[in-house]
């Protein structure tokens, strides 16, 4: 439980191996604190062209009866909307922490393949922008829901093959830059920072990048045999050519499904990360910890077909994926006992990190209770396809993943920019946030229980209040967005003015090696490994 | 101002008890009519009680915690980082909850995919957007599509939704079925996947084109059940409910013999008035045409045709009979359509103000030659 500063022999105001001057930085570099920006600013642009998309949804659903858009338009933006938050926005914000944070914390000086690094941001980028320009072509941009289903999916427009182009492009970025991460770790470690050393957030990020090493390529596989079927005359999901179209829906969940957790498991690692620091005390269960993302990972290849219970199998079928989901609430209970161990006999302060990361365990395992209910096959069949699940996923990103995110932003800005947030501001943002996603979400679990399917743009009358409250919790949650906005342009830009110390937080370099760095940290670090690493966190 | 009261209402519901508020405020699952379905929600009812329990405990010590272990307390943070006996116990105690869930969740699925010994088949076919029904055991087959009145309050700009009866949820045709009888369901659809939901029921079942679904129901007492199509099929997804009507056997058996006399007639070839063309040509319209070309038959742009001045549609109707009979590659082939439901078709889509034609003839059913039939 020591640690010791590690010793810098390099100058910090040495401008030789600075940054390119201008626009061309942001374009050439290989630097992975450059990449990590550009991700992360990637990420909050799309998270708000994702959450307009959210909002027009919202208005539609206000009230009963169609006011704004076209039903086919509503089914575009639900589309849009998951894929651009899924591949647009949470996806490479993680990327975006492990960019800045996986060098800095195993003590390396860089990722293990910097150019493979830049072209992976770049690919992400032009497959967003191909995906958006979909909303600009003849017969709309996809509308088939984010699974992109056939033969649904099939009679989208001259969007089709932009789509699935978009995919590879975008599970090319997320390849690339999960090879990048696990050759990084496997690497590029201090000799000192053995496996079971290192902190939480690397561990989730190996395990997830090994996670997207194997279901991207199905993914693109599944929507290149969409491809063959619309113009070259295959019939994989197609019956009156021997096919079958729920074929699709086993391959697309043998990549969606684990796909959920590579955007929860790099979560628990940030909230394992940031917990322990204001809770002043270790990690409780570090190795149950690894283990459990271990297991969880595992068991997100055997459990797919949960999402299809009622697509027609046979009853071995549905008696299995039941009993494998269900295994799931284990090693999941684990974490969630895990990090309330951690706070327990703490000396706990609550900064809007520590805040965010509260809300995350209480607001994720609202979101692992709806979970388990719906493993149970019967019971899902009539919860499948409602706003009961739409509640349940919400619950599981927007309040987790998504706070998880901001609650990083917080925690590690003052690091990156040596500058301050404003705490205030920040708390505001905080309760804002946890108010008004809960008046959003919480309503649609009974909005499912009655009996309103999702994906439709319009209901029965006796779903009118919840849907009026649940729009509400959307504007106001929709809005508050903007304060972290303001708080990270103001953070960049000089903050409160108070001069962060290099620990920032309280005792935080007994929890990780990057705040033995300088604040704002230098443009190169680690440049010799350093050769004692904290171990509060193990 | 009615906004604001109605949120405030729903506020100091939720505060409060949910008393005589069950019809605008639903809360829980229904528990349904069937076995199955009340089996299904002493279910959800029991794991929903073990996760308010297990919640309880859970966020009971980690607010304790986070109440009484802070600093600005004072609270010195204890150093402990592991307990073995603690994490055996909290990995050992949720496997035995789940094993006694699993018991139960096997009966339900067992129950559930029991098909056999039913006593009448109903062939469900899914299309775009509406569903179609076969009895196979009397050859009873007829559409079922959204209300008119529902169609028009959601297509037409002032339409109101809150002036039409169960919006959304009715149909012109609704599914009779017999109470006390085993009826087996097979499922298919004719397009895309769709799935046929009535909570009252307990299950949905996917439709999938091209392949063959079953599933079960016995409705014990008479009633009328309502769902909807709950997988996204398409722009009118949201607008292809189901209902079904559940009578006595008696009631059934009349109503069985009703529909195969009126199934069994000839097509009336006489001649209607104008207002009657128009009006059954307008019915007709709403459930075939209005999806793609729109209740003002603007059509979609890049997407769907406009009617409107379409020298196809106000041209001569001899080859427009025969554009409507076989479809194109766009789209279906409506040979489904009665001599006199083409009449009246033909006549509102030259005719009607709201389309914006007005070619001033009257097309009866006697001049329709079949230029292509089924």
């Amino acid at each position: 439980m020591s640690a010791v500063v590690a010793e810098h022999d390099h100058h910090h105001d040495d401008h030789d191996h600075g940054p390119a001057k201008g626009i061309l930085r942001w374009i050439i570099t290989t630097n992975h604190k450059d990449i990590g920006t550009l991700y992360l600013l990637f990420a909050l642009a799309m998270f708000f062209v994702g959450g307009s998309m959210a909002m027009i949804i919202r208005a539609e659903l206000f009230e009963p009866g169609m006011q704004f858009v076209d039903p086919q338009f509503f089914n575009s933006m639900t589309t849009m909307h998951a894929l651009v938050m899924v591949f647009g926005a949470v996806m490479p914000a993680f990327v975006g922490l492990a960019n800045w944070m996986i060098p800095m914390m195993i003590g390396a000086p860089d990722m293990a393949l910097p150019r493979m690094n830049n072209m992976s941001f770049w690919l992400l980028v032009a497959g967003v922008l191909m995906l958006a320009s979909t909303l600009f072509m003849e017969g709309g941009a996809p509308a088939g829901g984010w699974t992109l289903y056939p033969p649904l999916v099939l009679q989208t427009g001259k969007a089709f093959p932009f789509a699935v182009f978009s995919v590879h492009l975008l599970g090319i970025s997320s390849i690339m830059g999960a090879i990048n991460i696990i050759a990084t770790i496997l690497n590029m470690r201090a000799p000192a920072m053995t496996l079971m050393k290192m902190p939480l957030f690397v561990w989730t990020w190996l395990i997830t990048g090994f996670l997207l090493i194997a279901i991207m390529p199905v993914f693109a596989g599944a929507v290149t045999m969409l491809l063959t079927d619309k113009f070259f005359h295959t019939s994989f999901f197609d019956a009156a050519g021997g096919g079958d179209p729920v074929l699709y829906q086993h391959i697309f969940w043998f990549f969606g499904h684990p796909e959920v957790y590579v955007m929860i498991l790099p979560t628990f690692g940030v909230a394992s990360t940031i917990i322990p620091v204001f809770a002043r005390k270790p990690l409780f269960g570090y190795s149950s910890m690894v283990y459990a993302t271990a297991s969880i990972a595992f068991l997100s290849f055997i459990v797919w077909a949960h999402h299809m219970f009622t697509v027609g199998m046979p009853l071995a079928g549905e008696l299995y994926f039941m009993y494998a989901t269900m295994l799931i609430a284990i090693p999941t209970g684990v974490k969630v006992f895990n990090w309330t161990a951690t706070m327990w006999k703490g000396s706990m302060t609550f900064e809007t990190p520590m805040l965010f990361s509260i809300a995350f365990v209480v607001l994720f395992t609202l979101g692992g209770f709806t979970g388990l209910m719906m493993s149970i096959a019967p019971v899902d069949f009539q919860y499948h396809d409602t706003y009961f699940i739409v509640a349940h996923f919400h619950y599981t990103l927007v309040p987790a993943s998504i706070f998880i995110l901001m609650a990083a932003g917080y925690y590690w800005l003052p690091k990156w920019t040596g500058h301050m947030y404003n705490e205030k501001i920040g708390q505001l943002h905080f309760w804002l946030s946890t108010i008004s996603v809960n008046i959003l979400f919480f309503p649609q679990h009974f909005l499912g229980l009655a009996g309103m399917p999702r994906r439709i743009p319009d209901y029965a009358i006796q779903f009118a209040d919840w849907n009026m409250i649940s729009s509400i919790g959307g504007f106001i949650f929709g809005a508050s967005q903007l304060l972290f906005l303001y708080i990270v342009i103001d953070t960049i830009r000089g903050g409160t003015g108070e001069k962060v110390t290099d620990e920032v937080w309280e005792d935080a370099h007994k929890h990780g090696l990057e705040w033995t760095l300088p604040s704002p940290v230098p443009y190169h670090t680690f440049t010799t490994p350093p050769t004692v690493i904290p171990t509060e966190h193990i | 101002m009615k906004k604001t009261k109605q949120l405030f209402a729903g506020l100091t519901l939720l505060a409060s008890s949910q008393q005589g508020a069950q019809a605008d405020y639903p809360l829980n699952l229904m528990s349904g009519i069937t076995k199955v379905s009340n089996h299904i929600y002493d279910l959800h009812m029991l794991i929903l009680w073990i996760c308010v329990f297990i919640g309880i405990a859970v966020f009971g010590t980690m607010f304790y915690s986070i109440f009484h272990h802070r600093k600005s307390k004072g609270h010195k943070a204890a150093q402990f980082h592991e307990n073995t006996t603690v994490e055996i116990i909290w990995t050992i105690i949720p496997t035995l909850i789940l094993v006694a869930m699993a018991i139960p969740a096997t009966k339900a699925v067992i129950e559930l995919d029991d098909v056999q010994d039913s006593e009448m088949s109903i062939k469900v076919t899914g299309r775009q957007w509406y569903w179609d029904y076969q009895y196979l055991d009397n050859g009873i087959k007829f559409e079922s599509h959204l209300d008119e009145a529902s169609e028009k309050a959601h297509r037409l700009a002032n339409g109101n939704p809150h002036s039409v009866p169960h919006y959304l949820l009715n149909v012109d045709n609704p599914l009779v079925v017999p109470v006390n009888k085993k009826i087996r369901f097979v499922f298919t659809a004719a397009d895309v996947i769709h799935s046929w939901w009535v909570p009252d029921l307990g299950w949905k079942k996917d439709a999938n084109p091209g392949f063959i679904n079953e599933a079960w129901t016995l409705v014990p007492k008479a009633g009328t059940y309502r769902g909807q199509c709950t997988e996204l099929c398409g722009r009118d997804h949201g607008f292809m409910p189901i209902v079904v009507v559940a009578m006595e056997q008696p009631d059934y058996d009349a109503w069985v013999k009703k529909t195969l006399a009126k199934q069994e007639e000839p097509v009336d070839l006489a001649d209607l008035s104008r207002e009657d063309l128009m009006s059954k040509g307008a019915s007709v319209y709403l459930k075939n045409c209005v999806s793609c070309h729109q209740i003002n038959g603007s059509g979609i742009t890049g997407t769907y045709p406009a009617l409107t001045a379409s020298p196809k549609v106000i041209g001569p109707i001899d080859p427009l009979i025969g554009f409507i009979q076989a479809g194109t590659s766009r789209m279906p082939a409506f040979s489904k359509l009665k001599d006199d439901q083409l009449a009246a078709l033909l006549t509102y889509i030259r005719n009607a103000p709201e389309l914006g034609n007005s070619v001033g003839d009257e097309i009866q059913p006697k001049v329709i030659t079949p230029v292509y039939n089924d």
